[in-house]
């Protein structure tokens, strides 16, 4: 009867997300007075789990599984699930784990919520809050059938700690037949991710032309963050589709948000809006932005963005 | 190629957000409602198989009579056909139950939907009805090519994207990449008048039940007003970033 979390890694390293997951894991299983079973694909050391609340790792080791596979990840889960006897699994909000949730669900008849925010508020029935209308309200769902799967958005429970100890078991499902298969994979191993990143440096159309990023990049690089743009910087072709954050591109729930030279449309704030604290540097002191930024500056990027960088440089080098 | 569009039928990005009888429903007063945008860039991806590959396109929508104007419009952009499944559901997995149902009368070969919706935000009805339907699925996807029943896709992922190779009967999750933005159409007048005539089907749905219940909605806590720093005081900034906010 314990919680199930599906504890995702990329590389064999447990993803921050997937400790997230776990965390969240142990205080619904507290509320319920069970334990937690994390399952692990492909991952190295499982005993981490340990101190983020999981009691027994069923760890698979499968070169089948190396490459990513939404229907065979899910059927593994599922099995776990089904030979753990757990009635609520718990995955994050990871795009391959989003990927999964739903056909999962279909396997376990479990109704599922999707960008959780918060332990439940109460398990029978069981009620969760979820983000709604791009992150503009909340909704409590309770979710009906006797099988759940939750979806846990990024940064919103955050990561607990707990002494405990994780047993490891392996664990052998056997995989479907796959119609989906991963030719390629093109990710930029050297860059903070938009979707793992705790800072995200983001401008917009203000910045004039793609030639101006280089203090961009820069002062992302010396913060550990990921760059990101508005829609019309990547509609415009001055950068990759892949950082274009808000609505109708990447969600962003960092902890720290610096916008520059962004407006601070709806559309744009809707889909940043998780992030914890927000910070705008705008010449434009009617900017939108302002009103749901938490610090400002009314400035020229151009004069801001290079003396921000040599200010933060001096200032890592002392607390370094 | 039949292909089958679903399109969902939400708020416009601009609405206000309220909540009526108690904060239970949606207030939709005054709020304007539009193609889901991720739907919109598959409807013209869809239209793209259609002239190119000669596919038959028809658009789908759960839910009550509003959402005609909606499907109207996919009509106009060209769609040949639409189907509306006469219930307001409860959830994704009850829209997905309708769908499927939809997909195996049908009997399509691809269906695009998008990646998640912006009312709710579930993303659950694609991986729901691929599953439903035992067709291949890919979300997130930012590319799609047909030739006979072989399909290449890119999706994005964490950090970078991602080329698979899959089959019809296939179901995907689409999002903006599948078309670009200037690819986009709005509905001339030719369309307009064309779409008059194009059958809207009202079917009755299977009576599939929800898994999960809407109890109330909450708006979040109202927000400080933001700190200003002078801009000749970035050392604040930086102070206030790592001892008031502890960010950095
Ligand atoms: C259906 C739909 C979906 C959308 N989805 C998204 C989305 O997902 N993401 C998104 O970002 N947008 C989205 N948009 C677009 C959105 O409405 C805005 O048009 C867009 O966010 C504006 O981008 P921007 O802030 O970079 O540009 P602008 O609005 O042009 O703003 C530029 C800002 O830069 C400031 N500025 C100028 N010079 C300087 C300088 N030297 N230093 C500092 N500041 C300067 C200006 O004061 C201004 O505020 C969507 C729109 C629609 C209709
Ligand atoms: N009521 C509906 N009718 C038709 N298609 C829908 C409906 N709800 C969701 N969809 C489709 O499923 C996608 C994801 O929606 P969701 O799972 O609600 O985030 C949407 O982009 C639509 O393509």
């Amino acid at each position: 009867m314990s919680v199930l979390v599906y504890t995702e890694s990329e590389q064999g390293k447990f993803k921050k997300t997937a400790l997230e997951a776990a965390s969240y894991a142990k205080a619904v299983a507290d509320q319920m007075g069970t334990t937690v079973t994390a399952v692990a694909i492909n991952a190295n050391d499982t005993s981490e789990l340990g101190n983020y609340g999981v009691d027994k790792v069923l760890k698979i080791t499968n070169d089948d599984l190396a490459s990513f596979n939404a229907n065979a990840y899910a059927s593994s889960i599922e099995q776990a699930a089904k030979q753990e006897d757990a009635k609520v699994v718990i995955v994050s909000s990871s795009a391959d784990s989003k990927y999964i949730a739903p056909i999962l669900a279909i396997g376990l008849n479990a109704g599922y919520a999707s960008n959780v925010v918060d332990a439940p508020s109460s398990t029978t029935p069981f009620t969760v809050k979820r983000t709604a209308f791009t992150n503009k309200a909340f909704n409590m769902t309770t979710i009906d059938t006797d099988a759940k799967v939750v979806g846990v958005s990024k940064n919103a429970f955050g990561l607990v700690e707990s002494n405990g100890n994780a047993t490891t078991e392996d664990f052998s499902p056997s995989l479907p037949a796959s119609g989906v298969k991963v030719e390629s994979v093109d990710r930029a191993t050297d860059k903070v991710t938009i979707a793992d990143a705790e800072i995200v440096v983001s401008a917009g159309r203000g910045l004039k032309g793609p030639e101006n990023w280089g203090m961009i990049e820069e002062l992302a690089d010396v913060l550990g963050a990921a760059t990101a743009c508005s829609k019309p910087v990547s509609d415009l072709g001055w950068r990759p589709h892949g950082e274009h954050v808000g609505q109708t591109g990447k969600p962003v729930a960092s902890n720290l948000y610096i916008a520059i030279g962004i407006s601070g449309a709806i559309q744009h704030l809707a889909g940043i809006n998780a992030s914890k604290v927000k910070v705008v540097i705008n010449t434009d002191p009617e900017a939108p932005f302002f009103k749901a930024a938490d610090y400002g500056i009314v400035g020229d990027a151009f004069e801001v963005v290079p003396t921000l960088i040599e200010k933060l440089k001096a200032f890592k080098a002392q607390n370094a | 190629m039949k292909i089958l569009v679903c399109i969902s039928h939400v708020p416009d990005t601009t609405s206000k957000i309220n909540f009526t009888d108690g904060d239970t429903k949606f207030d939709t007063n005054g709020v304007q409602f539009v193609i889901n945008p991720n739907d919109e860039f598959g409807l013209t991806r869809a239209m793209w198989f259609k002239e190119k590959q000669g596919a038959n396109v028809t658009v789908v929508n759960v839910g009550g009579p509003e959402t005609e104007p909606t499907l109207r419009k996919a009509l106009a952009i060209g769609a040949d056909a639409a189907i509306r499944v006469n219930t307001e559901a409860k959830d994704g997995f009850q829209v997905a139950k309708e769908l499927a149902n939809v997909v195996n009368e049908g009997g399509y070969d691809l269906v695009i939907a998008g990646r998640e919706s912006i009312d709710y935000n579930g993303g659950m009805v694609p991986g729901m009805l691929a599953a439903l339907t035992n067709a291949n699925f890919v979300t997130n996807c930012i590319s799609l090519e047909v030739d006979g029943t072989n399909a290449t896709a890119m999706r994005e992922i964490d950090g970078g994207k991602e080329t698979v190779s899959t089959s019809l009967p296939l179901v995907i999750g689409g999002q903006k990449g599948l078309v670009e933005e200037s690819d986009l159409r709005i509905p001339n007048m030719r369309g307009i008048m064309m779409a008059r005539q194009k059958p809207l089907s009202v079917v009755e749905p299977v009576n599939a039940s929800a898994e999960t219940s809407s109890v109330k909605f909450e708006k979040p806590a109202p927000k400080g007003a933001v700190t200003l720093v002078d801009a000749d005081n970035i050392d604040e900034l930086i102070s206030l970033l790592h001892n008031e906010a502890k960010v950095i």
